[in-house]
């Protein structure tokens, strides 16, 4: 393969919303440029997961490298890495980012910008991008788009009137998008003289190659053989392999500035590689590191218990298979009361959390039990003392607190001017500050101060639901504020859940409580005694309901003729009884747990 | 206490209704053509020869013949059977033999008929005492037959039951407690009262579910239930079983055998038997469809179509969940010995201390009258 002369390359991502056809697109130039046979092509191909195909959204990056000959007759290689859309996985979006030189701004031009386009092209742009905006779907009935391009040029602050409009899906206008890709993105800059520096990009663990490193040489060159060092580590390897993504794996004989592709070496595990390190040359290294970014750190804890208490060993395989390639991922041992062995787990957002357990329990086949998801408190205490806390069964004793701080998000909602007046009842309702309202034709952007703990709870649900689906929400942590948080139990038949005690803002307790009261009361079946359910501070009972004892349970008929069916149904019974969860003399069906974290305050 | 598995039972089905009863789920089927009754009486003797070489030497406490509709039989017929059992296994002077019959005036004036051929105790599936309920029942007799019938009985036989439904759509507790009281006084020793089951793919069944067929609710079924236990415990007649009421010493042998975890022989289309088998016991089923199984005897001796070996913890399940029906209770010791451990001491604690089971001076655990309503979630307590 010929070294590429820097002036041929361009390096670009796509900044999109879920669902505005940034895969497809993707897809598009793949096909286009030849990259794939076409036997070998999938929808959203990049989208290596199953989760990721079936949900329409990419959680891991995703590269590869096109060859493409121009109008004006030259060969260039575009790089394309294809970067996730949700917030949780903004970090991800950021060093992929951080590797290439411009971005095609994918907008729905039926939709409009949607919040997290919002967020991650303000990403770009920070990120120094020349921006192309592209508007896909211009052959759907509703598209409006010179309403779009305004609304571009109004929300984002760029000049929209040279986007291109293009269908991904029959492929309408996509050839311009890769002429535009080559006159209006600036080609990278670099030194192939230099001693090598390179962005480490990504890492992931592949079961034939091991751990595969995905970097941006910025100067010099990457060989076979090469000893390198990984500045942030202090680590040195020699390298097995370099390649680049076609997007299969494909060894190249070296990789020159500005380009981007994979190696390999003896690294044993993705925990070794940090994301943003610099890689240099092992022998001259260079004293300058890149900027890197900052890592990415839980906000979301949750516990993960199987339901089969026999299982927790391959739980923990399981977990530890998954931080393979996602080190956003953490977990420690945890012990409840209720719940038995399983493990305390930090998660980027909702989303990811919903991801892993997904994962967990699809591909590697557990059943799981999710606790009440959590975020990091940080506590005074009287003594002196400064601690953080990320599960409600840590809580230090109320009289030792001096106080109790919570973090704040700032988030960005876009929605239909339709359904505003319930969105803004819902940030009202989760404690929400409203920092900015405006409008752009019918659709109105607010601005709210939120305290992340009401956010955990069932935000996306409920937003989407008040918005039927239209409203778009994206956020970034802010700071950490003082907070009235108390620590409410939940009881049932007088015995404390552990799983379902969580800290909740005084002001908030009462109604969440009755809620999650009333809820554990539709889902705990009758049993042959009554059984309260309770939710309490302290000592003081804030709601109480009660499931009323079974009235009449008893088969009318049984001879000789039945033993047999009433055997089976008594066998399934007992296998039922494994899945519920014994508190005292109580059994809690599993989806008791997840209905009673998700009810709607 | 009785001695493990120490009785043995035999059960003939004859599957042939002359219509179906919506709210029956049983074996049974309804021929327009003239079903050919001594072949089935040479399947039933083949069937029978079969499995007592299966499971020789047995003697036998009580034979029933149910359905189906039994009656449908010709007394020469059932007295074939009855000589049969007796030609290959040993039948005691005092065995019980039991005919379901259906109270419709044709089938009454057979009765004599039966009590020659062997039979001496009927069990008349009477249902209600009021025309219009039985309609709705699908039966084919009205009230006044089935109070004839049963006074033919009366004089046929020294032992008789009688069936009847009850929880039936709209029906009140003043109702059920007249009806109840006119049925005791036409009873003898025994009665079975059935609280109405939905049972699924049944013609009630999808009435129910299309909302066209309304029950009680589980607080008026259960103000039913306790009704019938009290009416009756104050006419003599406590409940034995779940089901099934009686004077002393009047209970349905038979029944006590499925009851009591022994061991029984299935005859004839979908009957169930469990067989004790070189110490192993065997859970053995029939071909359900009347001609289907009637070929399979014919060309291969039997009609079994499973043959289960039981483990020790479905073995164990079996006795708890049919032994604790009755009102004796069972003997934990001997489901420790089936299953290999012994019933959780805490449970057994737990539903004490709610009133739910009791332990006898005998060392028997028992349901008491309180646990009966929701005798299954106390099996599915004790069993897990």
């Amino acid at each position: 393969m010929p070294v590429a002369a820097i002036e041929n390359i361009r390096n670009f991502s796509i900044v999109a919303h879920i669902d505005h056809g940034k895969s497809t697109l993707a897809d598009r130039l793949i096909q286009l440029t030849g990259t794939l046979a076409e036997r070998d092509m999938v929808e959203q191909v990049l989208d290596s997961m199953d989760i990721e195909r079936e949900r329409g959204i990419t959680i891991k990056a995703q590269t590869v490298r096109l060859n493409y000959r121009a109008k004006d007759g030259k060969d260039y290689i575009l790089n394309l890495i294809d970067t996730p859309g949700h917030v949780d996985f903004a970090y991800e979006v950021n060093r992929s980012l951080a590797a290439v030189e411009g971005s095609l701004l994918v907008v729905d031009a039926s939709q409009g910008v949607e919040a997290q386009t919002l967020a991650n092209v303000y990403h770009a742009i920070d990120a120094g991008h020349e921006i192309v905006p592209v508007l896909n779907k211009v052959d759907l009935p509703a598209a409006e788009p010179e309403q779009v391009k305004k609304q571009i040029e109004d929300v984002i602050g760029i000049d929209a009137s040279d986007a291109l409009m293009i269908s991904a899906k029959t492929g309408l206008g996509v050839p311009d998008v890769l002429e535009a890709i080559v006159t209006r993105l600036p080609p990278p800059k670099g030194d192939r003289q230099a001693t090598l520096k390179a962005l480490l990009v990504d890492s992931w663990y592949d079961a034939y190659l091991g751990v595969v490193v995905l970097v941006r040489i910025v100067d010099g060159t990457l060989k076979k053989g090469q000893r390198i060092r990984m500045m942030g580590t202090n680590a040195a390897y020699e390298v097995d392999r370099v390649g680049v993504f076609k997007p299969k794996l494909t060894p190249a004989e070296e990789l020159g500035p500005g380009e981007i592709g994979f190696l390999t070496a003896a690294i044993k595990e993705v925990a070794d590689t940090r994301v943003g390190d610099t890689i240099t040359d092992d022998r001259k290294p260079v004293t300058e590191m890149l900027a890197g970014f900052k890592p990415a750190i839980p906000v979301v804890f949750c516990g993960l218990f199987p339901v089969d208490a026999a299982a927790f060993e391959d739980l923990r395989a399981a977990m530890g298979r998954l931080r393979l390639n996602d080190a956003s991922f953490s977990f420690e041992m945890e012990t409840s009361a209720a719940l038995g062995f399983g493990f305390r787990c930090g998660f980027l957002g909702l989303l990811h959390l919903e991801i892993i357990q997904e994962r967990l329990e699809r591909e590697f086949n557990l059943e799981l039990i999710a606790t009440a998801p959590s975020v990091i408190y940080k506590m005074s205490l009287r003594d002196g003392s400064q601690i953080e806390i990320h599960n409600p069964i840590d809580m230090p004793d109320v009289m030792k607190i001096l106080e109790i701080q919570e973090p704040w998000i700032e988030a960005t909602i876009l929605t239909p001017d339709d359904y505003l007046g319930s969105v803004l009842k819902l940030c009202q309702d989760r404690r929400g500050v409203q920092k900015e309202l405006t409008y752009v034709g019918t659709r109105a952007m607010a601005k709210y101060n939120l305290p992340l703990n009401e956010v955990v709870f069932d935000f996306y649900d409920r937003l989407k639901s008040v918005s039927k689906g239209y409203a778009s929400f994206d956020y970034h942590l802010t700071d950490y504020k003082e907070a009235d948080l108390v620590k409410m139990s939940i009881l049932v038949n007088d015995e404390p859940v552990d799983a379902l005690s969580m800290l909740v803002h005084r002001s908030r307790a009462e109604q969440r409580g009755r809620a999650m009261v009333e809820k554990l009361k539709e889902l705990i079946p009758p049993h042959m005694f009554q059984v309260p359910i309770q939710a309490a501070i302290g000592g003081k009972i804030i709601a109480r309901e009660t499931v009323r004892a079974m009235r009449k349970d008893v088969t009318a008929k049984c001879y000789g003729g039945d033993v047999t069916r009433k055997r089976k149904l008594l066998d399934k019974q007992k296998k039922g009884k494994k899945k519920m969860r014994q508190y005292g003399k109580v059994d809690i069906p599993q989806e008791a747990f997840i209905a009673a974290l998700k009810v709607d305050v | 206490m009785q001695n493990a598995d120490a009785t043995f039972g035999v059960y003939v089905h004859w599957p042939f209704c002359l219509s179906k009863c919506p709210y029956c789920d049983f074996n049974s089927h309804v021929r327009h053509a003239a079903i050919d009754e001594p072949r089935f009486l040479r399947g039933f003797q083949t069937e029978i020869a079969s499995t007592a070489a299966r499971a020789p030497g047995r003697a036998v406490a009580s034979i029933f013949l149910g359905g189906g509709t039994p009656s449908l039989m010709q007394p020469e017929t059932v007295g074939t059977i009855l000589d049969t059992i007796a030609k290959h296994w040993t039948v005691p002077s005092d065995v019980e033999v039991t005919l379901e019959a259906n109270p419709t005036s044709v089938e009454a004036t057979r009765f004599r008929g039966y009590r020659a051929a062997g039979v001496n105790r009927v069990s008349l599936g009477v249902q209600a005492l009021d025309d219009a309920s039985l309609r709705e029942l699908g039966r084919l007799h009205t009230a006044q037959e089935a109070l004839d019938a049963i006074a033919i009985a009366r004089k046929s036989f020294d032992r008789y039951s009688f069936d009847l439904i009850y929880a039936r759509p709209r029906q009140t507790p003043q109702q059920w407690e007249s009806e109840l009281k006119r049925a005791i006084g036409e009873a003898a020793e025994h009665l079975s009262l059935y609280q109405l089951t939905i049972e699924p793919e049944t013609p009630f069944h999808a009435l129910h579910k299309a909302g066209k067929l309304v029950i009680p609710d589980d607080d008026t079924g259960r103000a039913l239930y306790d009704l019938t236990q009290e009416i009756c415990g104050n006419a003599g007649l406590p409940a034995y079983e779940v089901s099934n009421h009686a004077r002393a010493g009047a209970q349905c042998r038979h029944n006590l055998v499925y009851w009591r975890a022994h061991e029984y022989a299935g005859i004839g289309p979908g009957a169930h038997g469990r067989l004790d088998i070189d110490g192993r016991r065997h859970a053995v089923m029939t071909e359900k469809r009347p001609e289907t199984w009637l070929m399979r005897v014919e060309s291969l001796g039997h009609g079994t179509i499973t043959d289960e070996l039981l483990t020790a913890e479905e073995r164990a399940d079996e006795f708890l969940l049919m032994g604790l029906r009755l009102a004796e209770g069972i003997d934990p010791a001997r489901y420790q010995a089936l299953s290999g451990r012994p019933l959780d001491p805490d449970r057994i604690a737990n539903l004490t201390a709610i009133g739910f089971v009791e332990c006898g001076g005998d060392g028997c655990l028992r349901v008491t009258p309180a646990g009966f309503p929701v005798l299954d979630a106390v099996v599915a307590d004790l069993a897990a």
